[in-house]
């Protein structure tokens, strides 16, 4: 078995035990992006001399027996939506092609000062605006396991670079879905953690209020051991919550006692795929199988959902997003052209005005225009009482379905999506499809819990299925022992895509 | 509540964009259906719900009033698409 | 004033730059005058992936001056933002408030000691923070030219004091500003300096018009840019009769036409309209998702009221009631600031009398302040030793002439009153030696006598000129009455 193929932890401890070396295990994942990406497009930048210098590094404070960080020598890749000082951060949008941000996100000094070994920059939607990674202004990525297919997204690049084995361990981000859902389109392991948990600092912001940071890994122990990295209180988030981190990768083969799984019956009625929904039944029988109690809960609101996601998310993204205007950083039009369309027109629209509409329409695409749009209006006036703030009242009835279903239940186990990865193109000129995709995502952005989702199996056309479960927040720790228990009895988790 | 195609035109002044013909209309009938979509949450009666803005019960993250560095020039200025060194450059905010 | 066929109807927003060492929020400095661009950080600058943390200094200044200004602290108080487009303000919003503000209903009250309007009391709609703007420096040839935008104020707390529209003349607006202004300096919040942008006005204007069909209201024009006390009462009358004489062109009143903004151009002397600020008006107001609420203890509230030490208003009061002083005298004390009159309470606690001591900080300190234009805590003559000079007055030792004399010289030298009467060799003159010269004096003057006794008192005068001359240390005082008594028993 080729050193790829085995598990972040399982690298980690042949690294430790001087088996292997950081810059050995580096090349042989930049050969494999070599080899496999041209077909996959999961990175749009490697760094690779950044990458085999980080990785003598190590080594080399490894062999003088210096102190190490937790993830010391293991590859990572990263979404290109955290900020790295002095290389590119270009978000998947034009206009920020040439950005270089002054400071790294904290998610990024933590894997840093973890000692691990950052392997280039993953495709995504642009503002992490998508749920198939179309939506990146530089290219498409796709599925590991269909290449005609799409891998999910917005965090598509890092799912499938994780499924592809082009990256032990990989960060994605989450505001919908956009790390479940591609987790679970290309059969890997993605957790977004509980608002609050994960610093957001430096993560560039789509919807402030439903962003959060999270692992993509192919197993559940290298999910729970990235996560212990990233988790933990940051002075620079007003929004991260001061809390103890648990060692979630000492915990996370412990077995629950007494598990209980809350099971909701909508998200199996109307619009599910039947071998998805077969796939996630026998999932929950192997649950029971386990010992786990498994109990029918109302979630009266979820339907409403994706409804007040697609008003409160596209509010905070039209303000979050007013920032790229050409004046300060990022892409700006071509000044001249606009003050000859000036002098032609005659309109009173003065040259910043015109700047700005210009830069703004040449350098967003077309996805991020619509949600500007759309929160534009839902926050204008006459219109915030209806929409924006109608969807916040929301919200506090769908927090409130879980906080009742978590006074029942230890966990809610379900579906991650209704169908497995759709085909490149299919719901491109459909956004309301698109936006449906996350029907089973949103409600745990929304009320800030945690969820997982882990491959749980495959279709007749081999595609994967993904099983999320979903936690009270900061049961973090619940969540990944649960999903362990279940790893650990099937093996789903170790099956591979066929790549030439 | 029906969008109409001067709606989505003032908006798009309000978000500093600009569409031609095709992309106005073409961004009206999107528009038209996801606003269509939302408003089915005109069906909850919320009269007594609090609004929920934040994921979090938490207040008070109150920093100490103690400086720290700011950026050197140059990099505050670096991605500037127009600077001279001193300045950030936009084109005048006033036309005549 | 009241002569105008209109009443001015007057609303201030006042923008105070707190004293802070850092930004809202942002660790940046704050400190003013530093070369363009060189206080910002990726918080300030708006750059993508940066986050706002709350100065937690601010929060108190802004309510220890609202708590000043009679204003309730709600328990419970939360960020918006306030979205528009313009270069000098790199995040595309303003981070503010907007429906649960820090601070609400408070009041500052206003008189005039020029008897130009009636006292007042300016009830204060709400008092909330929010982060500055950078600069935008245009081009003299506008719209030809590029603008230059310099962010080192970008994120500068302020506190945007917002009053009802309860004034009623400029004289008012200037009188309210000059007191908040004076308030603001007493809790030591700010800088005040105007010149420096740390105090900045915006009004909202409209005309109370008399008509034979009742009283009708002008659309309401907000005037932006008037940046110091004398720019706020121009301003304001200029849009007066501006409104005045639009009204009688064009007739409009209140509703017919929107909120216009106009800006004072200072140099030409006239309000201009700002077209631009009007168009971008949604503002789109909504709560800041990276910004979590501030929630209050009684006991924090009560803290900070603790802090607060003497007010105007308060410490007019008390010298005009406890100290004896007239309601001017009061007033002139009291606007120099604590220092000064911590300076007068000690000179009148040490020389043991209240009006004499009013009466001298108010004339000669004041005066010598002004001339040298320093401030009280620069002075040379601590109110001790002008206590042991003012002592020497009611002795009658020195009569006023001669105790500004020897002020005088105790500011030039440093020397203790009694040393600068000896060096200038003033003797007191024996009690019985100046009787004996004031009867010679009544006796060589029969017509002074004569003047006397017809009821002109005044005429005595004459008589301490001569004994002056005859012996320059007479106390003049002692002299006219002397003479008086002995003409009166003749
Ligand atoms: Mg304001
Ligand atoms: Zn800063």
């Amino acid at each position: 078995m080729s050193i790829i193929q085995k598990t972040a932890t399982e690298q980690l401890a042949l690294l430790q035990a001087g088996e292997l070396t950081s810059v050995e295990l580096t090349q042989a994942y930049l050969d494999r992006i070599e080899q496999v990406d041209g077909s996959i497009g999961a990175f749009l930048r490697v760094e690779s001399d950044s990458a085999l210098q980080q990785a003598a590094t190590i080594d080399a404070k490894r062999s003088a027996g210096d102190s190490l960080g937790k993830l010391a020598g293991l590859p990572v890749a990263i979404k290109d939506i955290l900020c790295t000082k002095d290389t590119p951060t270009t978000c998947g949008s034009r206009m920020l092609e040439h950005f270089q941000p002054p400071y790294n996100a904290t998610a990024v000094e933590k894997l840093l000062s973890a000692d691990a070994v950052i392997l280039g920059r993953t495709n995504m939607d642009e503002f992490a605006m998508g749920s198939s990674t179309e939506n990146s202004a530089y290219q498409t990525t796709q599925n590991p396991w269909d290449i005609t297919r799409i891998p999910g997204g917005s965090s598509g690049g890092a799912a499938a670079c994780v499924a592809a084995d082009m990256a032990p361990l990989s960060l994605g981000t989450d505001t919908g879905g956009s790390i479940r859902q591609p987790a679970a389109l290309c059969g890997c392991v993605g957790l977004k953690p509980t608002y609050g948990r994960v610093s957001r600092y430096g993560l560039i912001a789509f919807a402030s209020s439903l962003d959060q940071i999270g692992p993509l890994a192919r197993t559940v122990d290298d999910t729970a051991l990235l996560l212990e990295v990233l988790a933990g209180y940051d002075p620079l988030d007003s929004t991260s919550v001061n809390r103890e981190t648990p060692a979630y990768s000492q915990t996370v083969h412990q077995p629950l006692e007494g598990l209980t799984l809350g099971v909701v019956e909508q998200h199996f009625s109307e619009g599910i795929d039947a071998e998805v929904a077969t796939s996630v039944q026998q999932a929950i029988q192997v649950y029971q199988s386990l010992g786990a109690t498994i109990k029918s809960i109302e979630m009266p609101h979820a339907d409403y959902g994706i409804a007040t996601y697609y008003i409160i998310a596209p509010c905070e993204a039209s303000s979050n997003l007013a920032r790229y205007d050409g004046a300060h950083y990022g892409y700006r039009t071509d000044q001249a052209e606009v003050l000859a369309e000036l002098a032609e027109d005659g309109s009173d629209e003065g040259p910043l005005v015109r700047m700005y509409r210009k830069t703004r329409s040449e350098g967003f695409g077309s996805e991020v225009q619509r949600r500007i749009m759309l929160g534009t209006y839902a926050l204008s006036e006459g219109y915030y009482e209806a929409f924006y703030l109608k969807a916040l009242k929301v919200r506090r009835l769908i927090r409130q379905d879980y906080d009742r279903a978590f006074e029942q239940v230890d966990l809610i186990i379900g579906p991650v999506t209704a169908n497995p990865a759709f085909a490149k193109g299919e719901k491109t000129s459909d956004p309301m499809a698109m936006y449906l995709e996350d029907l089973y995502t949103v409600t745990a952005n929304l009320a800030g819990v945690a969820g997982i989702s882990l491959p749980c199996g495959f279709t007749s056309a081999g595609l994967p299925v993904g099983l999320q479960l979903q936690s009270a927040p900061f049961e973090e720790e619940k969540l990944l022992r649960a999903a362990q228990m279940y790893q650990s009895a099937t093996d789903f988790h170790s099956r591979r895509p066929e790549l030439s | 509540m029906s969008l109409t195609r001067q709606d989505v035109e003032k908006v798009a002044l309000l978000a500093r964009l600009k569409f031609d013909d095709e992309g106005l209309d073409k961004m009206t009938s999107h528009m038209v259906q996801i606003v269509e979509y939302v408003d089915k949450l005109s069906e909850l009666n919320t009269d007594d719900v609090e609004p929920m803005a934040h994921a979090l019960d938490v207040f008070n993250a109150l920093a100490e009033d103690e400086p720290r560095a700011s950026l050197p020039r140059e990099e505050a200025l670096r991605n500037a698409p127009k600077n001279d060194d001193e300045y950030f450059r936009v084109p005048a905010v006033l036309g005549e | 004033m009241s002569e105008l066929p209109y009443e001015i109807v007057i609303g201030l927003e006042v923008h105070v730059q707190l004293k802070t060492n850092t930004k809202l929020f942002c660790r940046c400095s704050t400190a003013f005058g530093s070369p363009p661009n060189t206080q910002t950080c990726p918080v300030c600058l708006g750059m993508p992936g940066s986050l706002p943390v709350m100065n937690k200094k601010a929060y108190f200044l802004g309510m220890k001056t609202a708590l000043a200004l009679h204003c309730g602290i709600p328990k419970f108080t939360k960020w918006d933002r306030k979205n528009y487009f313009y270069p000098d303000l790199p995040k595309g919003y303003q981070t503010s408030q907007f429906d649960l503000p820090m601070s609400e209903e408070g009041y500052l009250d206003i008189k005039s000691t020029k008897d130009e309007f009636e006292p007042r009391r300016v009830r204060i709609i709400r008092a909330h923070l929010e982060e500055d703007a950078g600069k935008s420096i245009h081009d003299e040839a506008a719209g030809k030219a590029d603008s230059r935008i310099d962010l080192n104020r970008t994120g500068t707390p302020l506190l945007e004091i917002v009053s009802y529209p309860d004034m009623r003349s400029a004289a008012e607006a200037k009188a309210y500003m000059q007191e908040l202004r004076l308030l603001l300096t007493y809790l030591d919040v700010s800088d005040c300096n105007m010149q420096e942008g740390s105090l900045r006005c915006d009004a909202n204007v409209n005309l109370h018009i008399t008509t034979d069909d009742g009283v009708i209201a002008t659309p309401i024009v907000e005037i932006k840019n008037m940046n110091s006390f004398r720019s706020v009462e121009r301003g304001i009358n200029y849009e007066a009769k501006r409104q005045y004489d639009v009204w009688q062109e064009t007739g409009k009143v209140l509703g017919e036409l929107p909120k216009q903004t106009r800006g004072w151009d200072d140099s030409a002397q006239v309000t201009r309209s700002q077209r631009e600020k009007e168009e971008s008006a949604d503002y789109r107001y909504f709560p800041c998702p990276d910004l979590i609420p501030v929630v209050v203890t009684d006991e924090q509230i009560d803290e900070v009221r603790h802090e607060i030490g003497d007010l105007p208003a308060a410490l007019r009061d008390r010298l005009e009631s406890e100290y004896d002083l007239t309601t001017y005298t009061a007033d002139v004390i009291v606007n120099q600031g604590l220092g000064f009159v911590e300076y007068y309470l000690e000179l009148a606690a040490a020389s043991g009398d209240n009006k004499l001591a009013g009466n001298w900080v108010q004339g000669e300190v004041l005066r010598i302040l002004n001339d040298l234009e320093i401030g009280i805590s620069d002075f040379g003559v601590s109110a001790a030793a002008l206590a042991e000079l003012l002592k020497l007055i009611q002795a009658g030792d020195l009569d006023s002439s001669k105790a500004k004399d020897v002020f005088t010289v105790m500011l030039e030298s440093g020397k203790s009153a009694a040393a600068v009467v000896e060096d200038l060799g003033i003797e007191k003159v024996d009690e019985s030696a100046l009787e004996d010269l004031c009867r010679l004096l009544v006796e060589r003057n029969q017509r002074i006598v004569d003047d006397v006794k017809n009821g002109n008192e005044k005429a005595v005068g004459a008589l301490i000129g001569q004994a002056k001359k005859e012996n320059p240390n007479v106390n003049p005082g002692q002299v006219r009455q002397i003479c008086l008594d002995i003409i009166n028993s003749l």
